[in-house]
């Protein structure tokens, strides 16, 4: 079935476009070109590997009389993940931020400023209580009172405990967010948790990472918008297209791994020919992601790719659990383990839109499993 | 008089806060406060030096892959590893992409709402914008209809009223002066340049696999790879070619489009060239195509001070004479015996606790007369330094570099305004496109060269000497620095039996955005900010001017670093 999907050119979406003059006339009236609200319709189908007839959802989802609203919060952050959504592709940051949400609270690229910007996020709060969409970006931090973190003379804490509390939907971006990322390692002197570890009782969608592939974030808001829900989660709680397999098993480098063609030092013979990079302290066999299908920078490429092994940035607790980095693991995944050759066939044949293509409909129909990280291996890191 | 406080401060990194005191519609004093600590430096204690990079990267986001560089370099010096010709010219090219690519995004997506007034470009005639944008520029995107669009779509957003964004700007703040023409066309090149953005810094992308965040470097090199006839190497001819092409765009979007902007934009802000002076000395580490990334020399941005705005003399840099001072910060220095007074010291030996004295959260205002910030106060000899493009233009063409020269000589002919136009606010910007312009052109200079390189069989990019830890001296210290995209920024390690036991950071912004020092000397921004006009205090749109035109990044600026009870005897750091 998904064969026959995606034997559809994505061109062809736009002639499935629906004839509904009114929608299409309304986002015209809204500044949107009928070449640019094709684009965009198109490129969000194929984000979401969506029958070619879902555009006319989509365009139902845009010509809506209000866009939904969303926040950005910044905490003990690097603003990565800011800089990361800025380079999303499919759709753009400015099809994002400008016409299918309203983007009213985001600190790095707000017009307002100061007591302007304070009373921006103070009305969504109290005006659209339980309607808008909050995204929070970095740590949270909790040891003396919070005073690691403030912003307009409040707490990092005590904003998310508001902000969040009267969100419809939260989505916490990068390894920060999710699990206090690299400023809860180490001796952690600030108290520095991940959202659901600071504000209790919350429901998130984590899109850990560092920093989160914005793709990824694109998709999740997407589908949103389309359907007004989130996508289908794992058990913590991250979106089964992006986080459900191992990146060993979706990697271009795999079929080297298999024949036992490996890089032994950097810069030798293996490396340029682009051989597995397991000895190199890969991580790739024990950490999942959608790095290899989605790759970064519009589908430009990966780590591994360039030449450097994974860092597993998207499990849990990685800087503590993955480090050291350049260390081999010691129990790589067995040879043709959960090898999904369906999956690598695509890459091969499909370019990126393809690829997400497949895990965004994976994540609609399929039921949640198991997460790759028992939660055994958090709570070593804990105790240490 | 009046208190006015900015918090946040918006469209930078981090978390800033001014408080300022305004008497008669000017800035009579200010106070620059990071309000976010994280403690990063404290994390890498314990850890294997080569992987530092990959931790210290994450400092900031924004000007992602400048701490990886400096991080690396700190580790080679310890170790005294030279790497090949061709990872140092990978990491020029790296590092180059970001500096334009951060230039391009501060002024577009940070700076220019400070300057233009976006609900002015819906009264503007689009024939006449055109007719503006044809009058200075070559860029194709210029026509009527073209600028029509891009007002339709502000017109849209008005009305629907869900500004998004450009909600709750100061729109209409007497201090906005550009013609609606000119605000428009500006509109349209923030939109442009969000996509000019997206697709120039794929190059850091082809060479370390993503951005933010590139992960590539090794210490000794990179892990990029180089082969003519390999189509899975990292640099191969058709990755040469995808790497011209973009830079080719980068600077097509530089020329006919970002340094016209300033120059527009400029020309109806003349008075700006005579604000937000601040300090006036300016100190630059040197960067780009050194021979050797240590010895100070030979760089394309030389190294050296101008002090007290002389532009006739450049003075010798030592980055032995960077000390830190915590008397305004919410640290202390551990009491560990001899050398401990909370007097200012050298970056390696400078062991800080967090302790926070400020107010209780939520509160109004801070207690400014005493500690007030999580940011150092870096000093030269006991200086105050500003760090930045405009720094590295002033050393540039204080010390005669022809090409920096030319070009500085030729915007001030045409801004009609002399050399000390340029300790100023828009000195700052003008500094920074014209660093863009400079950078951009010799992008293509370092790919050419990797090309030929590899044409002639030099494939290295790792040299592999020193990779094995066994083969590492018991004890090593290292500086390692970068012309970061906003200024001089220094790592400082020190390694023993094979861990990091002390690691240092001082960032460009930890220079500019610090508080005062024990001598009670103003940090850069807040020296800058004194002497600014401010029309209504209720809407200080001025002082953003003036702060955004550093391009300041908090989460570079606050550090804290040290083992807590180790003492640092000796100078480690010998350059």
């Amino acid at each position: 079935m998904m064969k026959a999907l995606l034997s559809v050119p994505l061109s062809s979406a736009e002639n499935a476009l629906p004839d509904d003059d009114s929608v299409l006339g309304l986002c015209v009236s809204r500044g949107i070109s009928r070449r640019r609200f094709m684009e965009f319709c198109v490129g969000v189908t194929a984000t979401l590997a969506l029958p070619a007839a879902y555009a006319q959802t989509v365009a139902k989802a845009l010509s809506e009389k209000r866009k939904p609203t969303l926040v950005w919060l910044e905490f003990q952050d690097c603003a990565g993940n800011t800089e990361s959504m800025l380079r999303t592709s499919h759709p753009t940051v400015e099809d994002l931020v400008l016409e299918a949400f309203s983007w009213e609270y985001h600190e790095t690229i707000m017009a307002a400023y100061g007591k302007a910007a304070g009373s921006a996020l103070e009305r969504v709060v109290r005006e659209e209580k339980g309607k808008y969409i909050v995204v929070v970006e970095g740590a949270i931090p909790t040891a003396d009172d919070g005073v690691y973190c403030t912003i307009g003379g409040r707490t990092a804490l005590d904003i998310a405990h508001e902000v969040c509390g009267g969100a419809a939907e939260i989505i916490a971006v990068g390894a920060c967010a999710w699990d206090g990322g690299l400023v809860r390692s180490g001796p952690n002197p600030t108290g520095a948790m991940g959202l659901q570890g600071a504000v209790s009782g919350l429901r998130v969608v984590n899109l850990p990472g560092c920093p989160h592939n914005s793709a990824n974030l694109a998709a999740v808001l997407v589908h949103y918008l389309t359907f007004g829900v989130m996508p289908s989660l794992d058990g913590l709680n991250r979106p089964l297209f992006a986080y459900g397999d191992l990146i060993h098993d979706q990697c271009e480098r795999r079929a080297h791994y298999d024949a036992g063609r490996f890089v032994e030092q950097w810069d030798d013979e293996g490396a340029r020919k682009g051989w597995c990079l397991y000895k190199m302290g890969c991580k790739g066999p024990e950490a999942n992601f959608n790095c290899p299908t989605v790759q970064w920078n519009g589908g430009t490429s990966w780590p591994v790719k360039a030449g450097h092994g994974c860092i597993g940035c998207a499990s849990p607790r990685f800087w503590d659990t993955k480090s050291p980095f350049y260390e081999r693991l010691p129990h790589a995944a067995g040879f043709g383990v959960d090898v999904k050759a369906s999956e690598i066939g695509w890459v091969a044949i499909g370019g990126v839109a393809a690829a997400t293509a497949v895990h965004g409909i994976v994540s609609i129909v399929r039921d949640r499993k198991q997460a790759d990280a028992p939660d055994s291996a958090i709570e070593k890191v804990r105790e240490q | 008089m009046a208190r006015i406080v900015i918090d946040p401060v918006t469209r930078i990194e981090g978390h800033l806060r001014i408080e300022a005191e305004v008497t008669g519609n000017r800035v009579t004093d200010a106070w620059s406060s990071g309000t976010m600590f994280r403690g990063i430096e404290l994390v890498l204690r314990g850890r294997d030096p080569r992987e530092a990079w990959i931790w210290a990267q994450r400092i900031c986001g924004v000007c992602t892959t400048v701490h990886a560089l400096a991080s690396v370099r700190a580790v080679e010096d310890a170790l005294g590893v030279a790497i090949p010709e061709n990872a140092r010219i990978v990491r020029d090219i790296i590092g180059g992409t970001q500096n334009v690519q951060d230039h391009i995004i501060h002024f577009y997506h940070l700076h220019a709402l400070d300057w233009v007034d976006v609900m002015s470009a819906l009264k503007a005639d689009p024939a006449k914008t055109s007719q503006l944008a044809e009058s200075i520029s070559e860029w194709p995107k210029s026509s009527a209809m073209y600028f029509k669009g891009v007002q339709d779509r502000v017109k849209t957003l008005v009305a629907s009223r869900q500004m998004s964004l450009f909600g709750g700007g100061d729109w209409g703040h007497p201090a906005y002066k550009l013609p609606p023409e000119a605000n428009l066309m500006a509109v349209a090149h923030y939109i442009e340049a969000l996509d000019v953005q997206r697709e120039f810094i794929r190059i850091q992308a082809v060479l370390g696999g993503k951005n933010p965040h590139p992960q590539t470097y090794l210490v000794g090199g990179m892990a990029t790879t180089m082969d003519g006839g390999e189509a899975d190497a990292t640099i191969n001819p058709e990755r040469i070619t995808l790497l011209n092409q973009i830079v080719a765009n980068a600077q097509t979007f530089v020329r006919q489009v970002y340094l016209p902007d300033v120059m527009a934009i400029a020309s109806f802000y003349p008075e700006w060239f005579g604000y937000g002076a601040g300090v006036g000395n300016y100190m630059t580490y040197g960067d780009y195509a050194g021979e050797r990334t240590n010895n100070g020399g030979g760089f394309s941005f030389p190294r050296g001070i101008v002090m007290g705005r002389d532009l006739t003399r450049v003075l010798p840099l030592d980055p032995g004479n960077v000390t830190e001072s915590v008397t305004r910060s919410w640290y202390e220095y551990a009491g560990v015996g001899q050398g401990s007074s909370q007097s200012a010291k050298h970056p390696a030996e400078g062991v800080t606790n967090p302790k926070y004295s400020g107010p209780k959260p939520p509160y109004e205002f801070l207690t400014t007369e005493e500690k007030y910030s999580w940011i150092k106060s870096p000093r030269y000899d006991g200086k105050v330094m500003e760090v930045g493009p405009l720094a590295r233009t002033l050393v540039a063409y204080a010390s005669g570099d022809a090409h920096v020269k030319q070009l500085v000589d030729s915007t001030l002919q045409q801004l009609k305004q002399p050399a000390s136009a340029l300790f100023s606010t828009l000195g700052r910007v003008a500094g920074r496109a014209l660093e863009a312009e400079i950078v951009v052109s010799r992008l293509s200079d370092w790919v050419a060269q990797l090309d030929q390189n590899m044409a002639n069989g030099d494939v290295r990019l790792h040299n592999g000497d020193k990779w094995n830890p066994e083969s590492w001296p018991k004890s090593a210290q290292g500086f390692g620095f970068h012309e970061a995209p906003r200024g001089s920024l220094g790592h400082w390690v020190e390694i023993e039996d094979r861990k990091i036991v002390n690691y240092q950071v001082v960032a460009p912004s930890t220079w500019n955005a610090g508080p005062r020092d024990e001598q009670g000397q103003r940090g850069p921004y807040e020296a800058a900010l004194v002497e600014t006009p401010v029309i209504d205090p209720e809407r200080p749109l001025e002082v953003m001017r003036t702060v955004h035109s550093f391009d300041p990044c908090l989460a570079c600026a606050v550090h804290v670093v040290g083992a807590k009870g180790r003492v640092y005897g000796q100078t480690p750091v010998t350059v």
